[in-house]
Formats: C-alpha cells, sequence, structure tokens
C-alpha cells in the first residue's frame, strides 16, 4: 500500500494511517526521497499518531529516513508517537537519538518553521 | 472460549497477520494499551526473525492459566537453521543481517517470561509469556 505524501508550502507532510508492512515502510522510504527531491522540500512531517506499535525494522527505517533526507538537505520531524510505542521503542532499546521529534502534527510544522522551513 | 490461533509464517505479509492476532488477542483479554504494545512488537520481532532466517514456521498465540493468573503465551517456532551462539543473539546490537539487534534481547525485556532453544541444524523455538 501506497503511503499519501503531501506538500504544503515548503514541506511535506506523511500520516501514517495503515497498518505498517514492511513493503509499504521502504516504499515510503523511496517515494519520499524522490519527493524531496522533485520538490526540493526543505522539511518533512512525519505523523506516527495512528501507530499502535513500533517494531525495531520500522524503527530503523524511520531512522533511515531522517539520516537520508539530512543527507539530502531536508529535515524530518516524527510526530505524535503514542506513550506505549515510547515505552516499548526504550524496552527494545531503540532511541532514535537523531530524530526531531514532536507531540503533534501542528507542532511539528511549527518547529520547522522556527528553523527557517516553512 | 479460550484464545488460540497458529499463524504460519510463509512470507513477509505473515509478519502482519501474526501481528494482527496479538493485538485482538490482547484486547480480548482486556490488556492495557501498553502490553497491548508490548505484545504486537514482541509477536512482530519473532515474526520478522522466522521471516529473515529461518522460514517457515509459525507463531502460536494462546491464552494460558496458571495458579489463578492469566496470561499471554507466544510461541515461535521454526525448523530452520537455528541460532549457534544464543549468548550472543540476546546481546543489545548482535545481528547478522544488518538489523538494529534489538529483536531478541527486546522481546525479552517487553515480555515477562522468555526462553529460548535453539539447536544449530534443527531450528529454534522462543516462547514468551506476558501476565495479565
Ligand atoms: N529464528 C531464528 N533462527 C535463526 N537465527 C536467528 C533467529 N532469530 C534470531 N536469529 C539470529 O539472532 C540475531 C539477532 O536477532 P535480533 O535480536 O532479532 O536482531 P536482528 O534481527 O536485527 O538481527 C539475528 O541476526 C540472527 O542471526
Ligand atoms: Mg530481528
Amino acid at each position: 500500500m501506497r503511503i499519501p505524501i503531501l506538500k504544503l508550502n515548503n514541506l511535506l507532510l506523511v500520516s501514517i494511517q495503515i497498518e505498517l508492512d514492511d513493503q509499504s515502510a521502504l516504499q515510503l522510504q523511496e517515494d519520499l526521497l524522490e519527493k524531496i527531491h522533485q520538490t526540493s522540500a526543505g522539511g518533512v512531517v512525519i505523523d506516527l499518531t495512528s501507530l499502535d506499535m513500533i517494531d525495531s525494522f520500522i524503527a530503523k527505517v524511520l531512522g533511515d529516513i531522517v539520516s537520508m533526507s539530512g543527507l539530502m538537505g531536508s529535515k524530518v520531524v516524527l510526530t505524535g508517537i503514542q506513550p506505549a510505542v515510547a515505552i516499548t521503542l526504550v524496552e527494545l532499546g531503540i532511541y532514535l537519538n537523531d530524530a526531531n521529534t514532536a507531540i503533534d502534527l501542528e507542532k511539528g510544522i511549527e518547529i520547522l518553521g522556527k528553523s527557517g522551513v516553512q | 472460549m479460550t484464545i488460540k490461533s497458529n499463524i504460519p509464517i510463509i512470507s513477509e505479509w505473515d509478519i502482519v497477520a501474526a501481528r494482527q492476532a496479538g493485538r485482538e488477542a490482547a484486547k480480548k483479554m482486556n490488556f492495557g494499551t501498553v502490553d497491548q504494545a508490548r505484545i504486537t512488537t514482541a509477536i512482530s520481532e519473532l515474526a520478522r526473525n522466522i521471516f529473515l532466517y529461518a522460514m517457515p514456521g509459525n507463531i502460536i498465540v494462546e491464552e494460558i492459566h496458571e495458579n489463578n493468573k492469566y496470561g499471554l503465551k507466544i510461541t515461535a517456532a521454526d525448523q530452520g537453521p537455528g541460532i549457534e551462539n544464543i549468548k550472543l543473539a540476546l546481546e543489545d546490537g548482535y545481528t547478522t543481517s544488518g538489523g538494529l539487534g534489538a529483536g531478541v534481547p527486546g522481546v525479552k525485556r517487553l515480555m515477562d517470561e522468555f526462553s529460548i532453544d535453539s539447536e544449530v541444524g534443527r531450528g529454534t523455538v522462543v516462547v514468551a509469556v506476558k501476565w495479565l
């Protein structure tokens, strides 16, 4: 399943609304990098509010998306990580230290705005 | 009726199927949201390990009742290559596939009980329990 990527001014917005299988996660990675390239978007917000679990594979893909977008010059903010998901990620030993995060999509857009991306 | 489902892991999509079976079982047994996430995450890790290293195999999710306690038991069984060094596989960050190496040690921390039985050339059985 293909996850839609929306463009808002100089930003790309992704809201993951499906049960994330491995293929869809990898497809998102590819589509997003391509879209950053096409649009020269300075920032990306990935909203994870609907995910009730993130395992080590999905976490790795998300971390890779953050690093790869960074290399291209686009800043990623992960938003809306649920309490239960934060707890299980840390119990798995995964901290996503390199990722910018925000409590919700709105705050994510705000963070990017403050760093000059809007 | 007690819950029991057996999900064969024969393709990548079965990782999602196993996860969904676990989520459903955890909800039916009234686990809290954090334990639900722990259970689905643990199942996802174990199912992916079967998919990556030892396909085909099975994930069995079942309700258990012992000494007045209720729990959810996950069994991940395969007849794959087995794990040569279990101690190493239990270390954070150990991976032979470029993963995060968080699966096996992570499942141990996420669940209340954990055991792993593996024999090279014969396969691996991981059993993990979360008590209600
Ligand atoms: N069912 C299995 N059969 C054979 N080897 C396995 C199995 N599960 C795990 N392993 C081995 O243990 C290692 C650690 O697994 P894990 O902690 O899940 O990390 P990762 O999957 O990211 O490598 C794997 O890289 C693999 O070599
Ligand atoms: Mg693994």
